[in-house]
């Protein structure tokens, strides 16, 4: 009797195995149409093969890790930047941006987006370029040339009128923008069109020539601390990648799938998603930055490395500053790094060291609680009965 | 457990539970001090100590023949005993400068109490309680106290105003210009009330704050601080005792002037001296104090300094230890050694010994082998005796001690074959850098060791030292063969393939043994074999013309294999055609392994190679390590007689092109630096279309470097055509053995372009890089082409460039190991407690939980194979006898 693919479902549901492994019984099962014999004798030959797959308890898990991260870090190079992907935007690679991200570091040092389009406007050219400018920062610079007109005392701002439209930006909310951040009057020039003029209040040459480098620094359209965005089109949709991140701001824009956006910077990642999204976000970073260098490690040694960062509901950084610097105990502390500090500390709060990790019992002088250490076999005497 | 009466059983070593620590109350010091201290002579003139000295008899010895006053303890066995020397004034001590400052400024200057409400404290408190549960650190909640309580500027509880107080280094505090003394703020902090202190995060049992300023100091053993010897008979002190002689001299000419009733100025002087000596007692290097200097001028090492770094105690000596019984001397290979085994000297086999207690059923071996004594190979260096005492074996004694030798004793008995021992290479960056092996006692100098096991230890034979150690119990020994041996960790879990298998010859021999020879006559089949466990050819492949049986490379190959292998894969040398014709492959590079006989395809890196091996993988998960460990020892011995068999040299005249293909080349570069002044005409033009987003300089750079490096490539391509298969360097760069075509065409072809950055070489002179240049020159040569290949020899501009790329190269290999190294040590000492539990999560050893199961899948990942979709299919299909893939 063939059995039934909810009966097979319902066989496998409750299973200790891993749901990839199910999804395959299931389909494979149904496929083979397996009576309910053959389904029994298919389960208990795979939890054997899946039991001698599994780690063995007390397994030393951490230190394996840490190596298998660790050691292809001396076959990484150190150039800083590379083109990946995008010849136009420079990325962090190699060692040094591993080490940005087990640093933990509030912004990496090349921030960058990858925006998604909703999949109505996947191949709409037109509406990528129109977020790409809603997402751009604009400032003076890219629409007007500005010169400084001392015998009038006052700023004149010629707009190109070519590039105001390719970025679509109206005379109006420039002048706007401007009167709003610099807290100045802006009148459009009477006789020359597409001519702004801000004159100050009171005459003043420091003033005029403060206001010439403010003006610099006002956005005029677009999210501030994006530099650059370019469009491309990838595997039959255009992206958009930007240097800089504002993903809250991204995320806002109507027509960007934000289910598919992401950044490089995980600590914005963890202020917007939260604590689990940071995690994957670590594994996705890591994973991608030694994939680039050719180097094969396996995921779940970067999962535990992603997971002791963030298993307090923070990003804590690897090292002096997050999971190193909190341990327990005084003497991993210490021999870790600035070990007077902590001595001192420790002896003003009265802490006591339970000598519970490894360090501290390669101090004292203690087989540690890992490995072949956490097993304890008593023999008995068989004389003694 | 029985003990018996004599006490012979080694008592079990006691455990330590747990360490408190705490402040040194000046009750206690003076409790635990066996002396004052009051002279600052060490020796007199006979070099006996001096009573209350610094190098009195009761604070321990360190000369032979001296005993201790205190425990009676010779020299060695003496942990030695603390002193004190009583300060006449209360000095502050450096390291808590920091806390007395906080704290000064967040108590009340009159009524010392902490400056926050009742209220307040309690909140405080609870919170304390709620972070010990957790067992996280305190440390950002007692900052936020002393910022809360700072901000108060009348106490609460007595109305008093309070003042600013000023610190100022090293230890000054000044309240309104007036500076405070030390003796004043040790009167603050002894009326902190004990429950204010808690709320500072303090614990008043262990530590009073008013502790941190001392009136006692304790005066550290002898066997802390030995003095050495000299040649000449000088006796030369420590660094810590020259600084407690300056001690206490101030602290006595202090004693002096007060009882004098010197003027204050003076007095202040002298307690400012006595403070300076203090603090660089503690910590030499604090900022804003000069450092105190030997005579020489070298500055003291004091207490922080012995704990501080890596060379301190607590990284130097505490975490890492020194050992005895290893040996470290320089490796060289031996391929006909297995991968489990080491090759060790003669000379070192003697000097390393294993302890074997002697028990009636050893007796006579062990009489044997003590009655060789230490000169003869396998014999005994030392014994000892029931009661502990140890003798050496000597040529004199040694028929003697065998004749007394009886159960109980313990025989130190030389290594010999067969033993296991732990070998190393540093860097030890996995755990595959310390493999166990078993010995092979050998002549010469020199550790051999298999070349297959290389990569793991990441180790070559241009003068690589490694070390070996040996294991002195039998639960060591028990442990290392079963989790430590060589052939347990050819899996890597850095990503769960092989990470020892054939290396350079290795797979250049099988190459060219499974791919040219076809015609491999029964003596020559027989020689190939003759070192693995073979001893029966298959039928052969044919007759040659005169009617001798022949065999193929394949056939010799396949002798190795497990009966019931079955592969199909790839092999290195894959042309990557557009259409993958599976085993009809015409050049022979898809390897077909049928029932353990290889049928198709030419074995090379990807077979059997280190890190990309698929037949060495498929047969450790398959048949297990000694399987595997097998394998790869008939391998490379097989694959050695291969490459002899043909033959693989490499001279210079492998990188002969014939002369067209030179002007080929010639012509290519040539057209490729028309290319570039195209390029700069229409740059200097400003013809030149910037690419999105990058300035026209930037552009041009970056089509320049296209279209030379495209130039490089296509010399490259042309010089690659004229270098076929009987090429041995092309043999080595497509089997993958060694080299790349790459390395190959920069020898025949051309060596292209020099890069510092990524860019085209730019620095020197102002506007060129050289003067051979003219000022903007863009050109091809003038920022660092090479257009010679190695062969034909570099121009001198062309070398200098080649050493300026060069150059760059070593710079980031030298920056490249103090970066990852440090990476390292972060992330192993991140994860170092974690562990797997029963129940298959992974938990610090304190009980956090990390993961609630390893990995999420609860999967080794060198195990990994057998839970693939692969195996589901194969159990479904194996049960059903129905295909699913």
């Amino acid at each position: 009797m063939v059995l039934q693919e909810a009966t097979i479902e319902g066989m496998v549901k409750d299973l200790p195995l891993p749901s990839d492994v199910k999804q395959t019984l299931i389909s494979d099962s149904v496929k083979a149409s397996v009576n309910k014999k053959q389904m029994e004798e298919i389960i208990e030959k795979l939890l054997e093969t899946y039991d001698k797959s599994c780690v063995e308890p007390c397994e030393a898990v951490g230190v394996i890790s840490a190596q298998s991260i660790g050691e292809p870090g001396t076959q990484m190079t150190m150039r800083t930047f590379h083109y990946a992907g995008v010849a136009e935007i420079n990325v962090t690679l190699g060692l040094p941006r591993l080490i940005e991200i087990v640093d933990a570091r509030k912004r990496p040092s090349t921030p960058m987006m990858t925006v998604h389009l909703d999949n109505e406007y996947l191949e709409d050219r037109e509406f990528a370029n129109k977020i790409a400018w809603m997402i751009e920062a604009t400032h003076v610079e890219h629409l007007a040339d500005v010169t400084t007109d001392l015998s009038n005392m006052q700023l004149v701002i010629d707009l190109n009128e070519k590039a105001m439209n390719k970025r679509e930006v109206g005379i109006e909310s420039v002048m706007e923008k401007l009167e709003h951040g610099l807290g100045v009057s802006v009148v459009q020039a009477s006789e020359v069109s597409n001519q702004l003029l801000i004159k100050l209040k009171e005459p003043s040459y420091r003033e005029l020539l403060q206001l010439a480098k403010k003006i610099n620094t006002i956005t005029l359209k677009g999210i501030d601390g994006i530099k650059r965005v370019v469009v491309r089109k990838e595997d039959g949709e255009y992206r958009l990648y930007t240097e800089g991140s504002e993903l809250k701001k991204v995320l806002e824009i109507d027509g960007i799938d934000p289910t598919r956006t992401s950044t490089n910077n995980i600590g914005e990642i963890y202020e917007v998603f939260g604590i689990e999204a940071a995690r994957n976000a670590i594994i996705k970073e890591a994973t991608d930055t030694l994939r680039e260098q050719g180097l094969e490690v396996d995921v779940r040694h970067i999962m535990l490395v992603a997971d002791i960062m963030s298993c307090d509901g923070e990003v804590k950084q690897i090292g002096r500053h997050g999971i190193s610097g909190e341990k327990a105990s005084v003497f991993a502390r210490a021999a870790f790094e600035v070990t007077v500090n902590h001595l001192l500390d420790a002896g003003l709060r009265g802490e006591v060291d339970e000598l519970s990790g490894v360090t501290e019992n390669i101090i004292v002088g203690q087989p540690i609680k890992l490995g072949t250490g956490d097993v304890h076999l008593v023999s008995r005497n068989p004389l003694q009965g | 457990m029985v003990i018996s009466m004599d006490n012979t059983i080694p008592s079990i070593p006691q455990r330590i539970g747990a360490i408190r620590f705490g402040l040194l109350s000046p009750r206690e010091i003076r409790k635990m001090s066996v002396t004052s201290i009051i002279t600052a002579d060490t020796y007199d003139d006979d070099g006996y100590p001096i009573d209350m000295g610094l190098m009195d008899l009761r604070l321990g010895v360190i000369d032979p023949g001296l005993r201790c006053k205190t425990c009676g303890g010779r020299a060695g066995e003496c942990p030695g005993h603390f002193g004190h020397i009583e300060l006449v004034a209360p000095v502050l001590h450096v390291g808590f400068n920091k806390v007395i400052r906080k704290i000064l400024r967040s108590t009340c200057r009159n009524c010392s109490h902490l400056l926050l409400e009742d209220k307040q404290k309690k909140a405080y408190l609870n919170q304390f309680a709620k972070l010990d549960v957790m067992s996280h650190l305190p440390d950002d909640l007692i900052n936020n106290v002393f910022k809360e309580a700072r901000k108060t500027k009348i106490c609460p509880y007595c109305g008093e105003e309070q003042l600013e107080i000023k610190f100022e280094k090293p230890s000054d505090y000044i309240e309104n210009d007036y500076k405070l003394t030390p003796t004043e703020i040790r009167d603050r902090l002894e009326h902190i009330p004990d429950d204010d202190l808690k709320v500072m995060g303090m614990d008043p049992v262990s530590a009073r704050p008013e502790w941190m300023v001392l009136t006692v100091l304790a005066v550290p053993p002898v066997t802390v601080r030995p003095s050495i010897t000299l040649e000449s008979g000088q006796r030369s002190e420590d660094d810590l005792t020259h600084k407690l002689v300056d001690i206490i001299r101030i602290n006595q000419r202090f004693q002096e002037n007060r009882d004098a009733g010197a003027p204050q100025l003076i007095i202040e002087d002298l307690w400012e001296l006595l403070q300076y000596h203090l603090t660089t007692f503690f910590d030499n290097e604090v900022s804003g104090v000069p450092p105190a200097r030997h005579r020489s001028g070298r500055p003291l090492k004091t207490l922080t300094q012995r704990l501080k770094g890596k060379e301190g105690r607590f990284r130097g000596s505490l975490s890492g230890k020194r050992v005895n019984f290893s040996a470290r001397t320089v490796v060289s290979p031996d391929p006909n050694l297995s991968i489990n085994e080491v090759g060790v000297p003669y000379a070192i086999a003697r000097q390393m010994t294993i302890p074997v207690r002697v028990i009636s059923r050893n007796l006579e071996m062990m009489r044997a082998y003590v009655a060789r004594g230490g000169e003869t190979h396998p014999g005994a260096n030392y014994v000892f005796r029931e009661d502990g005492r140890r003798l050496k074996i000597t040529e004199a004694n040694k028929e003697e001690l065998a004749e007394k030798l009886e159960p109980g004793w313990t025989v130190e008995r030389q290594m010999q074959d067969g033993d296991i021992v732990l070998f190393n290479r540093q860097p030890s960056l996995h755990k595959m850098s310390i493999m166990a092996h078993k010995v092979k006692v050998l002549p010469n100098k020199t550790f051999k060791l298999n070349p297959s096991v290389c990569p793991p230890y990441n180790a070559d034979f241009d003068g690589d030292e490694m070390n070996m150690h040996v294991l002195q119990t039998e639960e060591s020994r028990a442990e290392a063969s079963i989790l430590m041996q060589v052939q347990e960790n050819i899996l890597s879990p850095r990503f769960g393939g092989p990470i020892i298998g054939g290396i350079h010859d290795h797979i250049s021999g099988m190459f060219l043994l499974t791919r040219n020879e076809k015609m491999i006559s029964k003596n020559d089949a027989l020689e190939l074999l003759r070192k693995s466990e073979v001893r029966e050819l298959p039928e052969p492949a044919g007759y040659n013309d005169a009617g001798d049986p022949f065999w193929t490379g394949k056939q010799i190959f396949s002798q190795i294999l497990p009966n019931d292998l079955n592969l199909e894969f790839k092999a290195n040398v894959c042309f990557k055609c557009d259409v993958c014709k599976g085993r009809d492959c015409e050049y022979d590079s898809y390897v077909v392994v049928e029932n353990g006989e290889l049928v198709a395809g030419t074995i090379d890196e990807k077979a059997i190679g280190a890190f990309k091996g698929k037949i060495l993988d498929s047969i450790v998960k398959r048949y297990g390590s000694t399987e595997a460990a097998q394998f790869v020892d008939d391998m490379t011995r097989l694959a050695i007689r291969g490459v002899m068999r043909t033959g693989l040299s490499f001279g210079i005249s492998d990188e002969d092109i014939p002369r067209e293909a030179r002007l080929n080349i010639d012509e290519e570069l040539e057209r490729a630096e028309n290319e570039v002044a195209e390029l700069i005409q229409a740059y200097e033009a400003k013809e030149l279309e910037p690419l999105p987003g990058r300035t026209l300089a930037e552009t041009i750079e970056l089509k320049i470097m296209q279209s030379l490096g495209k130039a490089r490539d296509h010399a490259g391509t042309i010089a690659g055509n004229h270098l076929g298969l009987e090429n041995s360097a092309v043999i080595m760069a497509k089997s993958g053995a060694r080299g790349s075509m790459l390395n190959l065409t920069q020898m025949a072809a051309c060596v292209g372009q020099q890069a510092v950055r990524g860019e085209r070489i730019r620095r020197g002179y102002e506007g060129r890089t050289l003067p051979h240049f003219d000022r903007g020159d863009l050109g091809a040569d003038a920022h660092g082409f090479v257009k010679s290949s190695y062969k034909s020899g570099l121009n001198p501009t062309e070398y200098f460039f080649h050493a300026v790329g060069g150059r760059e190269g070593l710079v980031d290999t030298a920056v490249r190991t103090s970066q990852s190294g440090y990476l390292q040590r972060r992330l192993v000492n991140a994860l170092q407690d974690l562990e797997v539990q029963y129940d298959r999560s992974v938990r610090e050893t304190r009980g956090v939980i990390v993961q609630f199961k390893y990995g999420e899948d609860g999967i080794d990942s060198t195990k990994s194979d057998y839970n693939s979709k692969d195996t589901v299919h194969n159990i479904v299909s194996s049960v059903t006898g129905k295909e699913v893939k």
